[in-house]
């Protein structure tokens, strides 16, 4: 099967779809890769370094697109001015696409695709379940746009994230105040907490709170009781008398902090205004918004996609190609998820693709099978258990106590001091009635000895309980002793059976001491 | 030699066999420790012949000379994966001197008791033959399990705990009918059969407990070889014998008690035998999640990125003989900066302490590697976990299934770590039968194939 890597053609895009390392990896996976010429050029990967990978490099955009059995590419194909056509049109009949699709907003794009009989998997339709996370590139995508909205801040801001005491005074830190703890919120959180900020996050969905405060961020209460956990783990529109206390608060973050980053985002919806004008007023001259969803309108007001404005003093990011301006990184983690699907389709590694329609997450993903429209895909149930990973970091549930078996009574009882040790004093008391003084002696000397070496052993460190064991067999062969009494007795028999024993005991003896030596000579500390 | 000059010899040998398990409560002192107990055996030895042995002198020194030799080989020639069933054989070298000895001294006409004391002499060599004759077949089982000779899979035979009533009481009546009987010769054929009985029962004991027991079975026999010297001590009236049997019994059945709360079972239980086959069919529900799995280059790219990094080894690097592959790595890392440490279950191998001494063989300093207990709490710290060979032991079921056969049993925490790379053969279940949900985690890489393979292959890549 040839897969076939076009270049994106969309404006500013600089990413691309595979990374060589991928294609290496797809090769050894039974597929013929073609790239065509260039299209790692704005994520720095050359076409060298494509070939020595394996890819074939073709210089002609329409037969990538019209030779491969699969074409995966980052952006939803559209219109090549170029050429004069459709990047569908270029297909091959019949043909797979992985790439981003968006079909609630390009229905045109699903016709397309029907139109070639073509099946379609969509990597923002990945189903958001635990098991699809390696294949997550929306995931991948908003943790690096959360990273570069704190870099593209920094670079704007025009002081020190962290707090420093220098001969030339005191510089406070910054205070950034992250609004949106998603994916993107939470990469945010993280950068901007390594430069050494102050960072305050706040959500609607308090499940996020344990993982706001893990990584060392403030989490901003309000005092008001509404969870905004929504399908799927989103949020979801919140009541009116929520959002009123939710400004407030806002306005009155605005007025102390230095950077805010909002990734407010709900879906199917346009982004929630969250920063009012107002509020842009109230900041410090020289401050950044990031808003990161500057695409689906912004939670800013002021915020004018895809630049960056300077409004009453404050810088407003509104880039809406954040990912793409890390290209390489970009380019990387989303090869590394189109690559699990398609080793998800292809489990025998063997160069062919399956679409297993059975499959949650392929079903969700696919948007177009054979030339039928299959999106949307039949509501998945997902339970606020996802967790939600940053950074490769999960943050992990809270762990539960470890549970005990069921102890039967009778163990109960046992394990009452008191039985055992009543049992214990009959059976002494009854001894006492019967035994010789003699027996007594030795018994004492018995009993005495196990108190001994219930001590001993209880100190014997665990790392050396192999040579206790050799070295406790060595001296049980203190049996010997009883064989050499007996070794002089004239009846035949008896020399033969202590000889026997004197025999095998001194196998034991020097054995297990020698043994015991030879493995505590093995155990030495650190030279 | 004085009465008085043989119990003083004693006193000490006893003292000195005190000081050699004392010894082992620190690496340091271990060394000196096995000292004394060698010290402590010959004084017993050199001060029992000096003072009883009147005839067979050079006949007995060929055989001691003879036997030392043939220990001495063997300690010297047996492979460090190989200790529990080097353990296992000279337990039942103990067990089979027991009998001898007992024997020996039933027969010994010069032994004469009256009244009470005849009474209790006798129980006492019915005691010490019936131990060593269990220690000696249960030890001699234990090894054919251990060396692959019999299968590890336990054998039920259908009403063994009837079987073994039914043993046990047959080993009292007779006993009773031995200790009643006024002929010896038929005193005789008593204590035979009682021994025959006493050795099926070691059999079919050990028969039934299946090969992850073992570390329980073989403290266990460590434990009857120590009250087997004991009874002896008895019959002989022998302080010394009394006391280091006393030793070795307590010894033994410690590390029985430790091995069985690292499983969180009963005593009883291991003893009776079938892991599992009650309950293994509520084996938890279904992990949901798959495998994913790792490849050579960038398992080593990982480590190279770790600064962590956590070795839980289990019975599969000592099968796979992977202990110095283990080792190269781990110093490998340690060159590089990186802090590696070894992670131990008590459980982890086929006798207590397995793991410590493979690791020791392959050069592993002692300082790196800890007990569960000690590290337990740190892997939320750790970059990466390398788990080789291990399962049941890290399987977090043990916490999270009450109904899981395993539940209770204390486990180390590996997937609190950022990663677990999990060196396996295959998907199978581990000895408890239960799925492993670790293998389907999302931080949880699996590397397939023989661990020593892939490790000497991961240390090329590093």
């Amino acid at each position: 099967m040839i897969i076939g890597i076009p270049a994106e053609i969309h404006s500013a895009e600089k990413r691309v779809a595979a990374s060589p390392e991928m294609v290496e990896k797809l090769i050894k996976a039974g597929f013929e890769v073609r790239i065509e010429a260039g299209a790692g050029d704005g994520a720095s990967f050359t076409d060298e370094v494509f070939a020595s990978s394996g890819a074939k490099i073709v210089d002609d955009t329409a037969s990538v697109w019209g030779e491969s059995d699969l074409v995966i590419k980052v952006r939803p194909p559209e219109q090549n001015e170029q050429l004069g056509q459709h990047e569908i049109d270029l297909l091959k009949e019949g043909a797979h696409l992985i790439s981003f699709v968006w079909p609630a907003q390009n229905e045109d794009l699903l016709q397309r695709l029907t139109k070639k009989n073509a099946t379609a998997l969509a990597m923002d339709s990945i189903p958001r379940i635990s098991r699809a996370q390696k294949l997550d590139a929306l995931s991948s995508m908003a943790n690096i746009g959360g990273y570069r909205a704190v870099v593209e801040a920094s670079n704007l801001f025009g002081r020190f994230f962290s707090g420093q005491i220098t001969a030339a005074g005191k510089v406070p830190p910054a205070k950034v105040l992250v609004i949106g703890a998603g994916v993107a919120g939470l990469a945010a959180i993280g950068t901007a907490k390594s430069l050494g900020a102050i960072v305050r996050a706040f959500d609607t969905r308090p499940e996020v709170k344990d993982q706001i405060q893990s990584m060392d961020a403030e989490f901003l209460e309000l005092d008001f009781e509404e969870d905004g956990t929504g399908e799927g783990g989103y949020a979801k529109v919140m009541s009116e008398e929520f959002i009123k206390a939710e400004m407030a608060l806002f306005a009155e973050q605005a007025r102390e902090v230095d950077v805010i980053v909002t990734t407010a985002l709900i879906p199917g919806k346009p982004a929630p205004k969250l920063i009012t004008e107002a509020m842009v007023i109230s900041m410090r001259d020289g401050s950044v918004i990031v808003d990161l969803a500057a695409e689906q309108g912004g939670n800013c007001e002021l915020t004018s996609p895809g630049e960056v404005v300077t409004r009453h003093g404050v810088h407003i990011v509104g880039y809406t190609d954040l990912p793409s301006r890390l290209a390489s990184q970009s380019s990387q983690l989303y090869s590394t998820n189109i690559y699990n699907l398609i080793m998800e389709m292809c489990p025998e590694a063997d160069g062919t693709l399956t679409v297993d329609m059975e499959d949650e997450v392929i079903r969700g993903a696919t948007v177009v099978k054979d030339g039928e429209i299959t999106w949307p895909p039949p509501v998945v149930a997902v339970g606020a258990e996802r967790k939600p990973s940053y950074g490769g970091q999960t943050v992990a549930p809270e762990a539960k106590a470890p549970v005990e078996k069921k102890v039967s009574p009778i163990m109960k009882l046992m394990s009452n001091a008191w039985i055992p040790l009543g049992i214990a004093g009959a059976l002494l008391f009854g001894l006492g009635q019967v035994a010789p003084p003699s027996f007594m002696a030795h018994f004492t000397v018995f009993v005495l000895s196990c108190f001994i070496g219930y001590m001993v052993i209880w100190n014997v460190t665990p790392a050396l309980h192999t040579p206790l064991m050799s070295v406790t067999n060595a001296i049980s062969s203190i049996i010997i002793l009883g064989a050499i009494t007996q070794i002089s007795a004239p009846d035949n028999l008896i020399f033969i059976l202590a000889a026997i024993a004197v025999f095998i005991t001194c196998i034991n003896i020097v054995g297990g001491f020698s043994v015991t030596q030879r493995m505590l000579q093995m155990f030495r500390g650190e030279q | 030699m004085s009465e008085s000059l043989i119990t003083v010899s004693y006193l000490a040998a006893a003292a000195l066999f005190i000081l050699a398990l004392s010894g082992l409560a620190a690496n340091e002192t271990a060394r000196r420790g096995n000292m004394f107990g060698i010290v402590g055996m010959t004084i017993a030895v050199l001060v029992t012949i000096a003072a009883f042995v009147t005839d067979n002198l050079a006949v007995m020194v060929v055989i001691m000379a003879v036997g030392g030799v043939i220990g001495f080989v063997l300690s010297r020639r047996v492979q460090m994966t190989q200790m529990p069933e080097l353990v296992a054989i000279l337990h039942s070298l103990v067990g089979l001197a027991a009998v001898l000895v007992g024997f020996a001294n039933f027969l010994d006409p010069s032994i004469q008791y009256t009244g009470v004391e005849k009474t209790i002499h006798e129980i006492e060599i019915y005691i010490g033959i019936a131990i060593g004759a269990l220690t000696f077949t249960g030890s001699v089982v234990a090894y054919g399990k251990l060396s692959g000779m019999l299968g590890g899979a336990p054998m039920l035979l259908p009403a063994r705990h009837w079987l073994n009533l039914a043993l046990f009481v047959g080993t009292i009546v007779i006993g009773a009918k031995f200790v009643g009987e006024t002929s010896h010769d038929q005193a005789m054929i008593w204590l035979l059969i009682m021994t025959a009985i006493a050795l099926l029962f070691g059999i079919h004991m050990v028969a039934a407990i299946g090969g992850a027991d073992m570390p329980v079975v073989i403290s266990m026999l460590n434990s009857y070889s120590g009250w087997a010297a004991a009874a002896t001590g008895f019959m002989l009236s022998n302080d010394l014998l009394i006391v280091t049997g006393a030793l070795v019994g307590s010894s033994g059945a410690i590390l029985s008690y430790i091995m069985c709360r690292a499983m969180n079972r009963q005593f009883l239980s291991v003893i009776a035998g079938g892991f599992g086959t009650s309950s293994a069919s509520s084996g938890g529900p279904a992990a949901e999640g798959e495998v994913q799995t790792i490849d050579i280059p960038a398992f080593a790219e990982l480590l190279n990125d770790a600064k962590e990094v956590m070795i839980v080894p289990g019975y599969g690097m000592a099968t796979a003989q992977a202990q110095h592959a283990v080792s190269d790595i781990s110093k490998n890392l340690i060159s590089k900066g990186v802090n590696v440490r070894f992670g131990i279950h008590p459980v982890a191998g086929r006798m207590p302490g397995h793991m410590n001494v493979l690791l020791a063989e392959a050069k592993v300093p002692y300082d790196i590697v800890f007990e569960m207990d000690e590290i337990n709490d740190d892997f939320p710290a750790v970059d990466v976990s390398i788990v080789v060979g291990a399962n049941d032991t890290v399987n977090p079921l043990a916490q999270e299934d009450a109904d899981s056969p395993i539940a209770g049993m204390p486990v180390l925490e590996v997937w609190k770590g950022e990663t677990t790379v999990v060196l396996k053969r295959g998907m199978a279940a581990g000895y408890a039968g239960v799925d492993n949900p670790l293998f389907l985690k999302e931080n949880t890489r699996m590397c397939f194939g023989d661990a020593r393979e892939t490790l000497e292959a991961l240390a090329k890549a590093i």
